[in-house]
């Protein structure tokens, strides 16, 4: 028997307003026009926009389906196996703190789901303290906050005259904030803007959040992506765990093995002795167990088949390579396509300059949606587009779309 | 016995440890009681060492099992071309195979297309979810939840910040169910409480409601407007039929409840490291169903984005191919069947020893666990891995251990 509707338990309950990034790929779906592109998610894609199951990933499921292992439940904390691997991974074997002991790794749910955990664990012990996350950041980042019940500003980051760093900005909004607070930081490949500081420049925000007392806050997605090397994306985050300083780091596989779907990563905290890395370990545990109790184990035995075999470990650099590299490529091609077809000398050089998957076009919101709406293009309405979904071939395609939009909607 | 005035130190218990923790900074957290006994029986070197703490089922060699339709799947979707973000509310094909088998394939429910249901990370995360979703749209609503259940419930509700209580549920002097007490305790609750209910095999004690007091509970539900939230971890895995082991969830149903299911697939499918479940909930008319799976996604999105693809290929691979589906159902009542086949060899056992207690309850009882069999101080030093929290017996245990098992249970 039907319940009728006013009788629902339910029947207030209003319509989730669509994930602005999720919700790009599923109207892309819907389109039929032969011409669409999707530039929404940062996923990546080949030349042929198919997605890429990286050949290690593919070797190291092999191994995993000959070995055949069990389904046990993790500990809670994960993979002990990947937890050592990604520790390494971002700081580096050798690094002091490791070897000291002062690192808590906890596996988690991708970068989503470590940041949370982190998230949670802020709100937990450090009640009332304010993360500061930039402006613009990823959309989720101000949600999972929310959620979590921490509180949170902006800081400036993105300056659209240059479309570049507003570095005086950051600083001074660093600066104004009260002693103590969080400052939630992209460790390479900023999304969605593509900006990141120099070497000089994370220099002189360490020295600002250590003037301030504030805890850095890594969130590193892509890690290997940006640049095409492990070591050089983790720069940041090493330089500041170098200067003795508290961090959190919350990591992700998604990107740089292609693990999306998997949901591997996790939440790192460094701090100042291994007895307290202990107790901060045992609390984070303590707040994943009433979440999803234990994490889930494919994709934590892919990365530390892939970490643990040099052979494969080698395979892993030479294909992030191979993908940064496209990346790159593609940049260059969009810009030469914008140079030769933009007549007006406007200077797009930005696209060369940004890092990683996305760029900040400076498109407003109606001349993005101009893009979708006209151009069958799909990207996010703050201007961002995933150079991980462009092809070589569509690139003079996408550049007459963006000069359109620029310069014909207002 | 656990009555009413046990509620009470329990649940503070439970809020001490977390007000120390506060008070003290970041204190060592206490180890889990439940996986934690995983952790020292691993540590262990003991050579009769016996894990009856987590319930995670052992082969007659104390093995862990990975099933043959499992293997079987896993070569299909092996070294598969797509690994891409699932949507935030997983596998549509994964759910709607869950909640056939969960509610019965030809239920109205189903065909009337107001089941809101989104995949999620095994059974904690699933009723973490509704947690969360109960605390957002019926924050005036509280959680009752049996006397005793599994542990980590009461941690997931209280990190939700809803409000929960207990009801009677488990009647020590007969090992069995405390009905009439269970009966009153939901009828003073305040009308329209969200209700926990473990659909089969009820974790810790083995103690399940006959049909007929189901049938009763239901009528209850419908005076009280009472909401029930079934937990569903050991469908198929309790009497070996999973359409019998669902059948408190079709009476509710057939009654016309709203109602909320949290399925996981750990025990029954064997998927304990997939973390792989469903959650679903029986909503008024099908587009309320997608307003109600909107909000589920928003709250999965800021906790997870989207779940973990490995288990619902596997789940959805061993039910949509006929013969791996079949295989599930036989290997699934071997289990089960190997389960009742300990118990009855345990009391067996215990009885044989000249044990003069009754140790009828181990057989009464169903599923993995054994209820009381053991009191928590003594068996601990004599039994590794008994769980601290509740006394529960995983009658998974290795029969070669059955002699040193039985002789310790029956020494208290």
């Amino acid at each position: 028997m039907a319940v009728a509707t006013d009788a629902s338990r339910f029947h207030a309950v209003p319509m989730a307003p669509p994930d602005p990034i999720l919700g790009v790929s599923e109207a892309f779906r819907a389109d039929t026009s032969d011409l669409k592109l999707n530039l929404g998610v940062g996923a990546y894609r080949t030349e042929d926009l198919q997605p890429y199951v990286l050949n290690v990933v593919k070797k190291a499921e092999k191994l995993m389906l000959e070995k055949g292992e069990n389904k046990e439940y993790l500990p809670i904390e994960g993979l002990a196996a990947f937890n050592k691997a990604t520790a390494e991974l971002l700081l580096g074997a050798d690094n002091p703190v490791i070897k000291e002991g002062r690192i808590a790794t906890v596996q988690g749910l991708s970068g989503t789901g470590s940041l949370r955990l982190a998230a949670a664990f802020i709100q937990r012990y450090l009640p009332g303290v304010k993360v500061l996350i930039s402006s613009p950041t990823w959309g989720n980042h101000k949600n999972i906050l929310n959620d979590a019940g921490v509180p949170w500003s902006e800081y400036r980051y993105f300056d659209p005259k240059t479309v570049g760093l507003d570095f005086d900005g950051m600083l001074a909004d660093m600066k104004d904030a009260p002693n103590g607070s969080i400052i939630l930081l992209h460790g390479c490949a900023h999304n969605p803007t593509g900006i990141d500081p120099t070497t000089e420049q994370w220099d002189i925000i360490a020295d600002v959040i250590q003037e301030k007392e504030h805890i850095a806050f890594f969130d590193v997605a892509y890690q290997g992506f940006a640049s095409g090397s492990l070591d050089e994306d983790a720069n940041s985050v090493r330089r500041f765990a170098a200067r003795g300083m508290e961090l959190f780091v919350a990591q992700s596989y998604s990107k740089n093995l292609g693990l999306y779907a998997e949901r591997i990563g996790a939440t790192n905290v460094i701090t100042t002795s291994p007895e307290l890395a202990l107790r901060i370990k045992s609390q984070l545990k303590r707040l994943a167990r009433p979440m999803y109790s234990n994490p889930p184990v494919h994709g934590a035995r892919i990365v530390a088949n892939v970490v643990g075999d040099p052979a494969l470990f080698d395979e892993w650099r030479a294909e992030m390579q191979l993908m940064a590299g496209r990346i790159k490529q593609v940049r260059q091609k969009l810009y030469d396509e914008l140079v030769a077809k933009d007549k007006s000398g406007k200077d797009w050089s930005f696209i060369l300059k940004q890092i990683g998957m996305f760029s900040f076009t400076g498109l407003s919101q109606s001349q993005s949606e101009n893009m979708t709406n006209k151009w069958h293009v799909y990207m996010t309405k703050d201007g961002r587009i995933s150079l991980a979904g462009l092809s070589s071939a569509k690139c003079g395609y996408l550049a007459d779309a963006i000069i359109d939009s620029y310069y014909n909607v207002q | 016995m656990l009555g009413r005035e046990d509620e009470a130190s329990y649940l503070n218990l439970v809020d001490l440890r977390n007000k120390l923790d506060e008070a003290s900074g970041y204190l060592l957290a206490p180890r889990d009681p439940i996986l934690g006994v995983t952790t020292a029986y691993l540590a262990d070197t003991h050579p009769s060492k016996i894990n009856v703490g987590v319930g995670a089922y052992r082969n007659d060699e104390g093995k862990p099992v990975v099933l043959e339709c499992v293997r079987e799947a896993e070569k299909w979707i092996g070294g598969r071309e797509l690994m891409e973000y699932l949507p935030m509310g997983g596998s549509a094909r994964f759910c709607e195979l869950a909640v056939g088998l969960a509610y019965g394939e030809d239920t109205q429910v189903l065909k009337d297309k107001r089941v809101a249901s989104i995949q999620a990370l095994s059974g904690t995360g699933v009723v973490r979810l509704f947690a969360e979703f109960m605390k957002r749209f019926q924050p005036e609503a509280e959680a009752y939840l049996p006397l005793p259940t599994w542990s980590n419930h009461h941690n997931v509700f209280r990190d939700a910040n809803v409000n929960q209580h207990t009801y009677r549920y488990y009647l020590a002097s007969t090992r069995g169910l405390d009905f009439e007490g269970l009966k009153e305790d939901l009828k003073s609750a305040p009308n329209r409480s969200v209700i926990l209910l473990h659909a089969c095999a009820h974790n810790p004690t083995g103690v399940d409601p006959t049909p007929e007091q189901w049938k009763e509970l239901s009528k209850l539900f419908k005076e009280k407007e009472h909401f029930p939230l079934f937990d569903m971890a050991y469908q198929g895995f309790a009497s070996g039929d999973t359409q019998r082991d669902n059948q408190a969830i079709r009476i509710f149903l057939e009654d016309g409840h709203q109602l909320a299911c949290a399925q996981s697939f750990a025990k029954s499918m064997g998927l304990y490291g997939q973390r792989i479940g469903c959650i679903s909930i029986v909503c008024a008319e099908a587009t309320e169903a997608a307003t109600v799976k909107s909000q589920l996604e928003y709250i999965a999105r800021p906790m997870y984005s989207s779940p973990p693809v490995h288990g619902s290929l596997l789940v959805t691979s061993i039910l949509t191919d006929s013969d791996l589906k079949q295989l599930w159902f036989k290997e699934v009542k071997e289990m089960a069947d190997r389960i009742i086949g300990m118990r009855v060899a345990l009391r067996k056992n215990l009885e044989e020893l000249g044990s003069k207690h009754s140790w009828e309850h181990i057989t009464q009882q169903i599923g993995m666990f054994c209820y009381k069999t053991v009191n928590g101080g003594g068996a601990q030093e004599h039994m590794e891995g008994v769980a601290r929290s509740s006394v529960a017996l995983d009658v998974g245990a290795v029969r070669d251990s059955y002699g040193y098992l039985t002789e310790s249970a029956w020494c208290y």
